[in-house]
């Protein structure tokens, strides 16, 4: 099995990536190049083996339902690339 | 001897006697930084005022308090992939490139809690994503031993800045062996602990069951020191787990006798240096002389380990990265709609090994794939689990190298992505299982590169490995080397 151009443009929209044309041609030799090593995978027989889920065992944990959220609005939305207010400023979603 | 050389507990003690202040010992370290910076650049963000304000705060302590606590005054360097309040955080990214912490990191807390100077943020593969901090959206890191030799990765910053003195001791991430495999590059100690003994809180997520913090230092009881403070149950991580921490530093006993060594044979294959294997062959039986039983085992899926770890890691990454979206913080382009707003901001912000894993990940959990390449390897990697809790039934830890070969030459792995991912063979299956390893300095080969040993140790025994390392360096004196920068 090859990886195709078509394919690398499927995933890539499916990421929300855009790429370069130059990009979508290297990106697909190099995935192809590592998707055909990890074929070696096929040689082992893992009929009856139970998929990994938790190095540890982790118990639920459980707290008050109290809140907790960050007290400070001002610093988190520092960091936004647009706001109004105490509020995200974002694209229009809705056509 | 400058300051800037010493090791944390060397500078701990220097600071309880009132022979050293941490003023004057901070201060030594940015005139190491102002020397040799520019060759080495492990630095992405210097904070020097803050900095020298909370080593006043700590000299102020030290005056009172005789029996002050081990990181007290102590300057360390912070992977920039960890949150700390009011600094930037950038994750050598350039979706990332304004952004700074609201808040600190658990693991910078407990820090701050235990009175250590934050000095600086280091240079990294971009999103933790590489073997050689050349991924990183701003600069390339040089190895203090051979500036034209990359120092690993991803938290090459960090382990450059530890053998360059450019810090006390540091901070890194390890999710494929991105603490133990620039430790062993730049010839320093670096310590990944089991997942769950650290918590994750506010380090910037690549791949969730593997990612866990540890220390890079240069000496075996600093990693001891600094995990006792770190280590611990976080309500803020779900995966954090309530057990006792030991005192790890009391367990370095300098004696070996009676513990039970393991070498697996598939970790001694073609591919690796022969002077690596020499070096590592000759460490395991300088532990033998000492007293400690080896023995031969096997880990019979190891082969398949760099396989499934990159298809768990990216399928994670993929998941992970879907918040950068231009919306609530990092990088936001100018689309037409909200879809080419997306693609464009991903487009601009991400670097092409950080496409590349989104892309392989997202193939991997794609309708059609997800049973054939994710279900597939999360077998294996129960398999893998089961290959360490069956060899751990007979030996109390396992010795391997930590690299196939020393630092490689800067450039020469970036074009072959595979290549690259293929340096990480000896570390990552120890991500996919969740165990604690260490990588230790065990020799230099001809160049006179580093050459790194790891010890894997059972779940939640970093004790146990950190005493082998101990009575490792203690008997030896390659970690009393330092290059000539």
């Amino acid at each position: 099995m090859s990886l195709t151009r078509e394919e690398v443009q499927r995933v890539a929209a499916l990421a929300r990536l855009r790429l370069t044309a130059a990009e979508e041609e290297r990106l697909t030799g190099q995935l192809d190049a590592i998707l055909r090593y990890m074929e070696k995978l096929n040689r082992l027989d893992t009929t009856g083996v139970e998929p990994f889920t938790h190095a540890v065992e982790v118990i639920n944990g459980l707290r008050e339902d109290r809140v907790t959220n960050h007290p400070d609005a001002e610093t988190l939305l520092a960091n936004a690339p647009d706001k109004e207010q105490t509020f995200f400023k974002v694209p229009k979603i809705i056509e | 001897m400058n300051p800037a050389a010493l090791t944390l507990h060397a500078a701990g003690e220097k600071l309880r006697s009132r022979e050293l202040s941490s003023q004057e010992l901070t201060e030594a370290v940015y005139r190491r930084i102002g020397e040799t910076g520019d060759r080495v650049q492990a630095y992405i963000t210097l904070c020097r005022d803050a900095a020298l304000a909370q080593a006043k705060q700590a000299d102020d302590r030290l005056k009172r308090d005789g029996a002050a606590p081990p990181l007290l005054g102590i300057p360390i360097a912070v992977k920039d992939n960890f949150l700390t309040r009011g600094l930037g955080t950038t994750c050598a990214s350039k979706m990332l490139g304004n952004f700074i912490s609201p808040y600190d990191a658990t693991a910078i807390k407990r820090l701050r809690d235990a009175g250590a100077v934050i000095i600086g943020k280091t240079n990294l593969d971009e999103f933790a994503m590489g073997s050689s901090a050349e991924n990183s959206a701003f600069f390339p890191t040089h190895n203090p031993w051979n500036l034209e030799r990359v120092p690993g990765g991803s938290s090459g910053g960090s382990a450059a800045a530890v053998a360059a003195d450019q810090c006390i001791a540091a901070l890194g991430t390890d999710t494929g062996g991105s603490i133990r495999q620039p430790a062993a590059c730049c010839g320093v100690v670096g310590l990944k602990p089991t997942y769950g003994r650290v918590s994750r809180y506010g380090i910037i997520a690549f791949a969730s069951s593997m990612d866990q913090v540890g220390p890079l230092t240069k000496e075996v009881r600093d990693s001891a020191l600094l995990l006792e403070a770190l280590a611990g149950r976080d309500p803020a991580d779900s995966t954090s787990v309530e057990r006792p921490v030991p005192r790890y530093s009391e367990a370095l006993s300098g004696d070996v006798r009676g513990l039970r060594l393991g070498v697996p044979r598939e970790y001694f294959v073609s591919g690796m240096a022969p002077a690596v294997e020499r070096a590592v062959r000759d460490a395991i039986a300088l532990l033998g002389k000492n007293g400690a039983a080896v023995e031969d085992i096997s880990l019979p899926h190891t082969e398949y380990a760099v396989a499934v770890y990159y298809i768990v890691a990216t399928a994670e990454a993929s998941s992970n990265l879907a918040r950068y979206d231009g919306m609530r913080y990092g990088h936001r382009a100018a689309g037409k709609d909200l879809n080419e707003t997306y693609r464009l901001s991903r487009e601009q912000g991400f670097g092409p090994e950080v496409k590349r894993r989104i892309m392989l990940g997202t193939y991997a959990l794609s309708a059609g794939y997800y049973d054939a390449y994710y279900l597939k390897a999360q077998r294996v990697r129960a398999l893998i689990k089961k290959d360490f809790d069956e060899a751990f039934q007979r030996c109390d830890a396992i010795i391997t190298p930590t690299a196939p070969t020393t630092a490689f030459k800067i450039g020469e792995k970036m074009q072959d992505p595979l290549q690259m991912y293929l340096s990480d063979i000896y570390t990552i299956s120890i991500n996919l299982a969740g165990l604690p390893a260490l990588s230790l300095p065990c020799s230099f080969d001809q160049d006179g590169m580093p050459i790194g040993m790891q010890i894997i140790g059972k779940p939640f025994d970093e004790a146990t490995i950190l005493r082998l390392a101990h009575a490792y360096e203690q008997a030896t004196e390659w970690h009393k080397r330092k290059p000539n920068l």
